[in-house]
């Protein structure tokens, strides 16, 4: 009998002593998400997978693309659905006709163009899946020039590394814009484009009219809506709070292949 | 993910014990299980703070199909069970992807150490006798019956046929689907992932693996309860595993 309550009461005593320390441990665990040094550890993660993505993948591999049959019936619009900026209105309210894509930064010959312009640009046409962050996934039809055309005529430097996407839409009380980056493995990408279509229509404004890039082997969010000018730069330190783009500046990955 | 050495190593045998400490789970397996113990973890939290982004699960290539979805839940699953806390994507995001590293590095450790040492060999694959033992094994784990004596050194063949389904059939599925999540991974062959019905289907695929995981350990933490505790965890951190010498034939 004595044995047998030894037995349990060294029993409760072990499953207390595991539930505090799994309790401690939890504790421990979020309050570090709060430090600053964690995240940067954590950050070896996606270095990791960057590396090793780069390695069995190929710079130039192809997304998959998809037949018509796929197509999901209405494409879901995330993030901004319009644009609370009284410039972007007055474009809208003119359906873009004075909208001008500003090509900027270190590029040897800046240009500015018109949606006309753009499309009467050699396009291309992709049905392809666009993978959400949070998990979801919504099949379109993309057309629009290979953003490795418009880049050949503005010429980059030789010291741009990044394109990076200004876009219209403020993301809050501030009115911090939303904005992008990515590298040019990305950027000269067959299938990146600058789309001003979704499914044969003029690219809606849930979508990000006038115009919206398209990066087929990342998350959406690096794929901006409501493009106002592309940028080259050498490195985005400087560009918002560093981090390359507006959710990267909110603790997202810059690399957002996975 | 035990290590069970033919000769006891250090068979602390004193004069008149009834009991034989033996050397049953070598450093590298001990590490590595709990290294594993901690990367689990942190997995399964923060994939349900990654899921909780969007509490809806699919089969298809997409999510929007025109078919609503198979399984939702309204408020996702509560905050004492995701990491971090409360709702934060890319803090979840960093944990589970890191970790992810962790989990994989120590899982192909594991897999080239226990082929090199034989642990594979010895003590995880089932013999034709395991194999014709099946019926009783069955029954003995329904009784609750526990190997002892001799026969407690070396797993039984359930035991066995779990950890081989598990370290090589589960886990590996699981790191797949979590691949093919991957719009990056997905490129490596276009199309890959329609073996499996699609990117939605797999989202959905690596959700069930992970509870398939989930009721493997309440399976296995419920058989290391009831057939020693003190013992099963002594030999998990000590290596040290104690058997009951009067019974060696017992069980036979």
């Amino acid at each position: 009998m004595r044995i047998i309550r030894a037995e349990h009461s060294r029993r409760h005593v072990l499953s207390r002593m595991l539930a505090a320390t799994a309790a401690a441990l939890l504790t421990g665990c979020d309050a570090a998400s709060r430090s600053t040094w964690l995240p940067k550890v954590l950050g070896v993660g996606e270095r990791a997978s960057r590396g090793a993505q780069r390695l069995v993948s190929g710079r130039r591999a192809l997304a998959q693309e998809f037949s018509a049959a796929d197509l999901s019936p209405q494409f879901r619009s995330n993030g901004t659905a319009n644009p609370d900026n009284p410039e972007y209105q007055a474009l809208a309210a003119n359906h873009f006709a004075d909208w001008r894509l500003k090509i900027d930064g270190l590029v040897q010959r800046p240009l500015q163009l018109s949606l006309p312009e753009l499309r009467a640009m050699e396009g291309r046409t992709q049905i392809t899946r666009h993978d959400c962050v949070e998990g979801w996934s919504a099949i379109g039809q993309w057309t629009g020039v290979p953003l490795a055309t418009v880049l050949g005529m503005a010429a980059p430097r030789p010291e741009a590394r990044y394109v990076v996407f200004h876009c219209a839409d403020p993301m809050d009380a501030d009115g911090t814009r939303y904005y992008e980056s990515v590298d040019f493995d990305d950027a000269y990408h067959p299938q990146t484009l600058l789309a001003y279509e979704l499914n044969g229509a003029a690219l809606p404004i849930a979508n990000g009219a006038p115009l919206r890039v398209r990066i087929e082997r990342q998350l959406g969010y690096k794929m901006a809506k409501y493009i106002m000018r592309i940028e080259l730069v050498a490195s985005f330190a400087k560009i918002g709070a560093g981090n390359g783009g507006y959710w990267e500046d909110q603790g997202y990955e810059w690399y957002a292949g996975i | 993910m035990t290590d069970l050495p033919h000769v006891p190593s250090a068979a602390a045998h004193e004069p008149g014990a009834t009991k034989i400490l033996y050397y049953r789970h070598s450093l590298a397996v001990r590490i590595l299980h709990w290294i594993n113990v901690v990367a689990l973890c942190v997995l399964l939290m923060s994939g349900l703070q990654i899921f909780n982004a969007h509490p809806a699960l699919y089969w298809g290539k997409s999510s929007y199909s025109g078919t609503p979805p198979f399984f939702a839940l309204a408020h996702g699953f509560p905050s004492w069970l995701t990491l971090p806390d409360g709702r934060w994507l890319a803090m979840g995001r960093r944990w589970h992807l890191f970790f992810a590293w962790i989990f994989v590095v120590n899982g192909l450790i594991y897999v080239v150490y226990s082929t090199l040492s034989r642990h594979l060999a010895r003590d995880l694959a089932p013999t034709r006798k395991d194999l014709r033992s099946i019926r009783r094994s069955i029954i003995d784990h329904l009784h609750l019956r526990h190997p002892t004596g001799a026969a407690a050194r070396r797993y039984n063949v359930l035991q066995k046929l779990t950890y081989v389904f598990v370290i090589f059939g589960l886990l590996p599925f699981v790191i797949l689907m979590g691949w093919a999540l991957s719009p990056r991974l997905d490129t490596v062959i276009p199309g890959w992932v329609d073996i499996v019905g699609g990117r939605q289907s797999a989202r959905t695929l690596h959700f069930i693996a992970a509870w398939t995981l989930v009721a493997f350990v309440l399976v296995h933490v419920f058989e290391v309860l009831i057939s020693g505790v003190f013992n099963n965890l002594r030999s998990m951190i000590t290596g040290r595993y104690v058997v009951e010498k009067e019974h060696a034939d017992h069980s036979r």
